[in-house]
């Protein structure tokens, strides 16, 4: 049966596969281009700040529909909840007021502000979901 | 302790229960919910941490414990014991902490970045150090502006615009010597050069917010909300922590979209507020005085009130910021308890710009257990008012002025306000004449449906309470 197929047909199928690697071999040569161009900018392999980027940009957008999303009677507490996840730049302060002080010379420094951060990230970790937990606690229904 | 791919895992948790925290706030009713799933990507992440990367010896352990003990006991002790008429002074300096911490953290990265895996002094990558500085010049801007904003909102410091001649030179100077040392930074890794970015930074905090009236405050509040997110984002790329950079993303655009929300409620465009010198404490000719000759208002005690509110079939409240500092929420929901009692319809109407922060107004009425469902917002409620039969307006001013669609020449021209002209009657709680921080008189106050009740809104309600009895 195979052989009885159209070589219209097959010669049909020939160029579109023609077609395609040629679509594949441009894209390739373009990814290439990008890849070096990213290369050029980082010196060497892509640089994971790519990755980071992307995620970053995707969040702005998630935080666009989903503040948009907030109903303007809870704004306040809107705010003071972004103030107290902010403070997630307590990871930051974690690890330097645990550092090693023998590390280096500027450890002993490095770990003084590790400690300053970390306990002006205490403040508003515990002051702000605190006190949104306290402002959502008082809005009630009717009744 | 934990292999890096699964403390990145975990960040990225964290930063999803971040963005759910935010998604609980789209109604009162899973609000609270929200917040815990907030409390918990806290945790998670700061476990992650320390589980990652455990404090080194006995001592670090001990300086971590010293300083969440410190700091947690602030905050706790500042949460429970807060006004909510203080709450904007409280979110701005939140904000100013946001903001230093970040300082400190880019600091302590440059001191000991083998703390955070990201290169040995004076070896650190060009990117790294780029994002660093970054974070450290937004997180400067964030801690002065916002310490301005305190001392504006708290009254430490006056409400009025301080405009310094070529303001608009100096900033573009400092900024541009900002970039500079931002350059310079890179490729010298210099410790002395970071420290004139922060301090170039800190500058431009103070300047930028020191134009910007008490009547623009919601707007600078909101801004510098966005600010204190940018700057964590911009730590997040230095330490390469997905929570921190989610984290970021999501506080500088909630802040960008309050404050376009507050512009919005305004009718204020984002460069002139940033630009500054509008708005300053209560402006205005005080009673009696002014050029125009107009005809007398119509004064009315509290009785002539009460029965006015007696007669109505529904009530449209319209509290103002002027309501709060007087502290009249509470006589204000005792009165609407009663009349509610005589089957008549309670309403609250709250402008976007009522308080001195977005949402502010409905957190002082929450306070004083007023529902949240008898309280809408301006476009839901606007139709109403051709069906009430009373307005009471107390505390405000320029948000219930019809000027504002009618006069082109108006200071306030276009900015959204609430209709209480098309009530049946109109009653005004107010100190006195005065007109309000745009400084624009009120045509209403001359209308003939209109009865002025004159004197402080809490001793005004309490005698319509006792009117009612």
């Amino acid at each position: 049966m195979a052989t009885e197929v159209d070589p219209q047909l097959l010669e049909k199928i020939r160029a579109a596969a023609q077609a395609a690697r040629q679509a594949a071999d441009t894209a390739q040569l373009y990814a290439e281009q990008v890849a070096a161009g990213a290369a050029a900018a980082s010196g060497g392999a892509i640089d994971p700040f790519i990755f980071r980027l992307a995620i970053f940009a995707l969040a702005v957008i998630v935080g666009y529909y989903v503040v948009w999303a907030v109903t303007p009677s809870l704004h306040t507490p809107l705010m003071s909840v972004t103030n107290a996840i902010s403070s997630v730049i307590v990871v930051g302060a974690l690890l330097s007021a645990g550092i090693d002080s023998s590390l280096g010379e500027n450890s002993g420094t490095a770990r003084f502000f590790g400690f300053l951060a970390l306990t002006l990230a205490s403040v508003n970790i515990f002051g702000g979901f605190l006190v949104t937990e306290r402002m959502l606690s008082m809005f009630k229904k009717k009744g | 302790m934990l292999n890096g791919n699964i403390a990145a895992l975990l960040y990225l948790i964290a930063g999803v229960l971040f963005i759910l925290a935010l998604r609980g706030l789209s109604s009162p009713e899973t609000a609270r919910q929200g917040n815990r799933f907030g409390v918990i990507g806290m945790a998670i992440a700061a476990a992650t941490t320390l589980l990652y990367q455990l404090p080194s010896g006995f001592s670090s352990f001990l300086w971590v414990v010293l300083a969440v003990g410190i700091g947690g006991s602030i905050g706790v002790w500042r949460a429970r014991t807060i006004q909510m008429t203080e709450m904007p002074q409280l979110v701005a300096l939140f904000h100013a902490l946001v903001g230093l911490a970040a300082v400190f953290v880019a600091g302590s990265a440059l001191y000991g970045p083998q703390a955070f895996g990201i290169g040995v002094p004076n070896n650190i990558h060009g990117s790294t150090l780029f994002e660093m500085s970054l974070g450290a010049a937004i997180g400067a801007i964030t801690f002065t502006g916002s310490v301005i904003a305190f001392l504006k909102l708290d009254g430490r410091m006056t409400g009025n615009p301080i405009l310094l001649p070529n303001r608009h030179a100096i900033n573009i100077g400092l900024a541009i010597l900002l970039a500079v040392f931002i350059f310079a930074f890179i490729p010298t890794e210099a410790h002395f050069v970071f420290w004139l970015i922060v301090l170039v930074s800190f500058a431009l905090g103070v300047l930028l917010i020191i134009p910007i009236g008490g009547a623009d405050m919601p707007v600078v509040i909101s801004m510098l909300n966005s600010y204190s997110g940018w700057a964590a984002a911009a730590v997040g790329f230095t330490l390469a922590n997905l929570a921190l950079i989610i984290t970021g993303a999501l506080v500088g655009s909630s802040g960008a979209i309050l404050s376009y929300v507050m512009c919005k409620g305004m009718n204020r465009s984002f460069i002139s507020v940033i630009l500054g010198g509008f708005g300053g404490e209560i402006a205005g000719p005080p009673p009696g005085e002014g050029d125009v000759e107009r005809p007398p208002v119509k004064q009315g005690s509290a009785e002539e009130a009460a029965k006015i509110l007696l007669a109505a079939k529904k009530v449209i409240v319209v509290p103002g910021y002027g309501m709060a500092v007087a502290q009249a929420q509470h006589a204000l929901r005792e009165m609407a308890d009663i009349l509610k009692s005589k089957g008549i319809d309670v309403k609250y109407a709250i402008h976007p710009v009522a308080g001195r922060m977005p949402g502010h107004m409905n957190v002082l009425l929450a306070e004083a257990n007023v529902p949240y469902d008898e309280v809408f917002e301006l476009e839901e409620i606007n139709p109403e008012f051709t069906s009430a039969d009373v307005a009471f307006v107390i505390g405000a001013n320029d948000v219930t002025n019809p000027a504002a669609k009618t006069d082109s020449s108006s200071p306030i021209y276009g900015m959204p306000i609430l209709d209480v002209e098309n009530a049946k009657d109109v009653l005004f709680v107010k100190r006195g004449l005065g007109s309000g921080y745009a400084g624009v008189e009120n045509e209403l106050f001359f209308r003939n449906n209109t009865t002025m009740l004159f004197g402080d809104a809490k001793k005004m309600v309490d005698s319509i309470v006792k009117a009612l009895g």
